[in-house]
């Protein structure tokens, strides 16, 4: 039985069962045939194409296009994987908006681009099903080399090197693989278990030994690992969370937006998560979007994302507030949250309009909240790293770390920038470089 | 992945795709860059007599029909052969060459229909170390204007005669470029074939206006207000091509004669019906032209993918598969009997069938008020213009009606013996069937 959508307080079941089915449901259904082909069609082959500049994995979008075109989608994505291993992944998760289509040229000339996001889920989607892995191990060449994290940075890292013949073990602090894709992205953008899904399938390439359960620097340290392997790489990405600083943040009701998305994630089953009637995110990420977004879709209210400067400044792209708008989020900018009160459990949260620069106006505002959501960004949670700034690791070059022999990637580092497919790139790439190294 | 190696009259290349003779071979710089793309081989621009080289026009040479979204269909051009000096063609093969053994360059020849023109310039291309030559007697324009191109192309006998020519004065296999702007293609090939050329090659360009400007009244493209027709080629100009390679790879007198397949081949899909109908290997030109070299890398992912579905381990698996069921007309099976069926999860009801059969065909679409289409198998003839016209590939499709069953149309019951025109009753010269 469904509790009444208007139940105050933190509570599971406010929708009836088939409303969760609905509400989670793909957000962007695979294309059928004839829709790839007529999208595949809008694509000119363009020479040196802006598009391949703005992806950071720099797929071969034309190509792979034209593959889908001739209707060898398998072909297509042995193009996408060659650059990207988790390009079905990407396909689903990456802010298409403001990388690849941003650029396409049919964005200049229409305003439309060429589906490209979508195009590359139809090619991978068609190969993973058949479940063939695309790609053969080269020769062993008796290299170890420990990942640590099976986050995206970790497992391209891991495969690009395993294909090269090395040896790999990803020692997970977690007890499942995938990092956010497993635990952080939104549910409606990856159903049916693609994370795991995509994992059994990157892992055929042999050669990774998968650590499960084992943090990094708690009983096993970077420095054991540099003595047990040749290379080291680290994408371990950011398990801290920010402070708002205010009095009652540890009250009732109040808690990290990426650990109620964690949950949810893992939930299986969504009519089991509690949420608030009227719940309160506060940030202007990925995060906070995904966070307000999938509180209406488990039955909240009325949902308020607060962010501190202006609209533009958000770092969600306009593409993803208009989602979270069309959920029903109610969206207010230039608000500061100035105090939380409440009677043991949190009731209600105060803001301080502010300008860009976070000069306090005078005029307050508080929105009734049973439950608030701080997405206000992560940091590194380890300590005992190669060399940090800004809270992040420091790389050069392919993410070497001032420490030799440690790489890392992904959002650990500085070159970092909150993005699946950037991790990819930097796992990649770091592979690349340790392969060189290590085989020069 | 399968094997692409192809080996056609001995030429061995990594794959079956070379670039045909134009300006995608004009010189050096070019030929490089399409080789370190991908191509399996290069037909450089033709090369003509030593001395000063022919000039083309400097206003534009192309014209083009495109499809919707200006996707390009057609191209005509007034380009002649190469205007850059015989010397410097000769060394910049042979440096490719060097460079680039594993891939096929071939010398494409046009000289004035005179014995000793052809061996001089045989003898001077032979020390490039290409891998063969081509005799260009297609080119429609200009050329053809000096007794060149296509003006040999069109009369057999000088085919035959320069072929022999050619075969007597250079060791490298021969190959005869056609043009398709002829009756019947296998006279020509046949007069190659008799003068000993090692294969033919087709097709080269076909005669075309584009268009007229309407506003000056001149053909384009138009120089100074002027237009002369040009050779037509690209995507459609393909079922031309297809056709005429056909022709030649069914006609008993020329089995065993080797065919470069050219014209309109732009993805793997069109070099494998090439290949499938009797041709051993492709040149590309147009395709190239619109959307640069790279189009090889998924001519060459396609096929291969292609061929390990179809569990073909080399080209010649597929060589020529298609030829046997390439029959006349009178052969065809008049005791098939399909009719159109049209999904309607699939359909879109723009209507299109409708508008097509109802106006010109046999009023065989039905139409319900509210937009529901459906087939009167009473009316279908399955002429497959509906099919055709309908935007959403695979909505309409021709189902065969299982011998047995009753055709609505005609009120006979399909029967599973094969009969044709030849054996028809209503055929005045028909033969009983034994
Ligand atoms: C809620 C949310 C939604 C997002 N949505 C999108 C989106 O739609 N599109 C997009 O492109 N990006 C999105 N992002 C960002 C994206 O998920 C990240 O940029 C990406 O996952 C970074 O990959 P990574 O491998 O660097 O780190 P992570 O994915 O964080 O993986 C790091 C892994 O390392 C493990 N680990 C940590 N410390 C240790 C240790 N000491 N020892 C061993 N293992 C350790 C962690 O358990 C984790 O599995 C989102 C992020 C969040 C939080
Ligand atoms: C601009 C242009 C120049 C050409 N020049 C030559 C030539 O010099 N010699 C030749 O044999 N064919 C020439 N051709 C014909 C091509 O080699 C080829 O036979 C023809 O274009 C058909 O192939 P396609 O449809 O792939 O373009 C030329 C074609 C074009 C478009
Ligand atoms: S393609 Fe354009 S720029 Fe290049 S030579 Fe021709 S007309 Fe000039």
């Amino acid at each position: 039985m469904a509790i009444s959508a208007l139940a105050s307080g933190i509570v599971p079941n406010r929708l009836a069962r088939r409303q969760y089915a609905d509400n989670f449901s793909d957000l962007h259904p695979r294309l059928n045939d004839h829709e790839a082909m007529v999208a595949a069609d809008q694509c000119y082959f363009c020479h040196d194409a802006p598009c391949v500049d703005a992806c950071p994995t720099e797929i071969d979008i034309p190509l792979f296009i034209r593959q889908i075109a001739t209707r060898t989608p398998e072909a297509a994505a042995k193009t996408i994987f060659s650059q990207n291993i988790l390009g079905g992944m990407c396909a689903r998760v990456c802010p298409t908006e403001t990388l690849c289509e941003q650029a396409c040229v049919r964005e200049v000339a229409e305003s439309k681009p060429v589906k490209i996001g979508q195009l590359q889920r139809y090619a991978t989607d068609a190969l993973m099903d058949s479940d063939i892995h695309p790609f053969n191990r080269a020769a062993s060449t008796g290299k170890k080399i420990a990942v640590a994290g099976a986050g995206p940075a970790g497992l391209a890292c891991a495969h690009r090197l395993a294909m090269k013949g090395h040896d790999v073990a990803i020692f997970e602090a977690r007890g499942k693989p995938g990092g956010l894709n497993e635990f952080g992205i939104a549910a409606y953008k990856t159903v049916d278990g693609f994370a795991k899904r995509e994992i059994d399938w990157l892992l055929q390439i042999g050669g990774i030994t998968l650590k499960p359960g084992v943090r990094i620097g708690g009983n096993l340290t970077i420095r054991q690992l540099k003595a047990d392997f040749d290379a080291v790489f680290l994408g371990i990405g950011l398990g801290g969370t920010g402070r708002l600083g205010l009095e009652n943040e540890d009250m009732a009701g109040i808690r990290d937006a990426v650990d109620f998305i964690a949950e949810l994630r893992q939930a299986g089953d969504f009519s089991t998560i509690p949420v608030g009637r009227d719940v309160v995110v506060v940030g202007g990420g990925m995060t906070a979007i995904d966070a307000a977004v999938q509180s209406r879709l488990l039955g909240a209210l009325n949902v308020t994302l607060a962010y501190r400067r202006s609209l533009d400044m958000m770092k969600a792209s306009r593409h993803e507030r208009d989602l979270a708008t069309s959920k029903g989020v109610r969206i207010i900018t230039g608000a500061v949250p100035v105090a939380i009160r409440g009677n043991g459990s949190v009731e209600e949260i105060e803001f301080e309009y502010s300008d860009d620069n976070l000069e306090p106006t005078g005029h307050k505002f508080a929105i009734p909240a049973d439950q608030v959501l701080k997405a206000i960004g992560q940091k590194l949670a380890d300590a005992d790293l190669p060399e940090t700034e800004n809270g992040k690791i420091k790389t050069t070059g392919a993410g070497r770390t001032s420490t030799e022999g440690i790489w890392a990637g992904g959002d650990c580092t500085l070159a970092g920038d909150d993005l699946t497919v950037t991790a990819v790139a930097e796992g990649r790439d770091a592979a690349e470089d340790i392969d060189r190294c290590l085989m020069s | 992945m399968a094997d692409l190696t192809s080996n056609f009259i001995g030429i061995e290349t990594p794959n079956p795709f070379w670039l045909a003779s134009a300006p995608p071979t004009d010189k050096e710089y070019n030929v490089r860059r399409a080789f370190e793309a991908g191509w399996g081989g290069a037909v450089w621009k033709t090369l003509g007599e030593d001395g000063p080289p022919v000039v083309n026009v400097n206003g534009p040479r192309y014209g083009a029909i495109w499809g919707a979204d200006r996707r390009l269909l057609g191209l005509n051009n007034i380009e002649l052969i190469t205007d850059r000096p015989l010397g410097i063609n000769l060394k910049e093969m042979t440096r490719v060459k060097k460079d680039y053994p594993d891939r096929a360059i071939i010398a494409s020849l046009m000289v004035p229909v005179n014995e000793d023109c052809w061996k001089e310039i045989l003898l001077r291309v032979a020390e490039t170390g290409c891998d063969g030559v081509e005799l260009n007697f297609g080119c429609p324009h200009g050329m053809s204007e000096r007794g060149m191109g296509s003006a040999v192309g069109q009369v057999p006998e000088y085919v035959g005669q320069v072929t022999e020519w050619c075969k007597k004065h250079t060791c490298l296999p021969v190959i005869v470029k056609l043009t398709p702007n002829i009756t019947d293609i296998r006279k020509p090939a046949q007069a190659a074939r008799d003068g000993g050329a090692d294969a033919v090659s087709l097709i080269n360009t076909i005669n075309s206006i584009t268009s007229v400007n309407l506003d000056s009244f001149a053909p384009e493209p138009a120089i100074d207000g002027k237009g002369a027709h040009g050779g037509y080629c690209g995507p459609a100009v393909k079922p031309i091509a297809l056709n005429m390679v056909a022709e030649l790879a069914r006609t008993k007198s020329l089995q065993g004669l080797p065919i470069s397949g050219i014209g309109g081949i732009g993805t793997w899909r069109d070099a494998a019906e090439f290949l499938a109908l009797g041709a051993g290997n492709v040149q590309v030109c147009t395709a190239a032209m619109t959307y640069g070299f790279r189009i090889v890398k998924e001519m060459i992912s396609g096929l291969s993918q292609y061929m390990d579905e179809k569990g073909f381990s080399s080209i010649d698996e597929l060589v020529g598969r298609a030829v046997p069921n390439l029959s006349d007309w009178q052969n065809l099976n008049l005791n098939y009997v399909a009719k159109a069926r049209i999904n309607q999860e699939l359909c879109i009801k723009c209507g299109r069938c409708y508008a097509a059969c109802e106006d010109t065909s046999h009023q065989a679409i039905t139409m319900s008020k509210n937009r529901i289409f459906g087939v009167d198998d009473g009316e279908c003839v399955a002429c497959n213009l509906c099919v055709n016209v309908c935007p959403v590939e695979g909505c309409i499709t021709m189902e065969q009606l299982p011998p047995g069953s009753l055709d609505e149309r005609t009120g006979k019951t399909v029967v599973a013996q094969y009969a044709n025109w030849t054996q028809h009753p209503n055929n005045p010269g028909a033969c009983a069937a034994e």
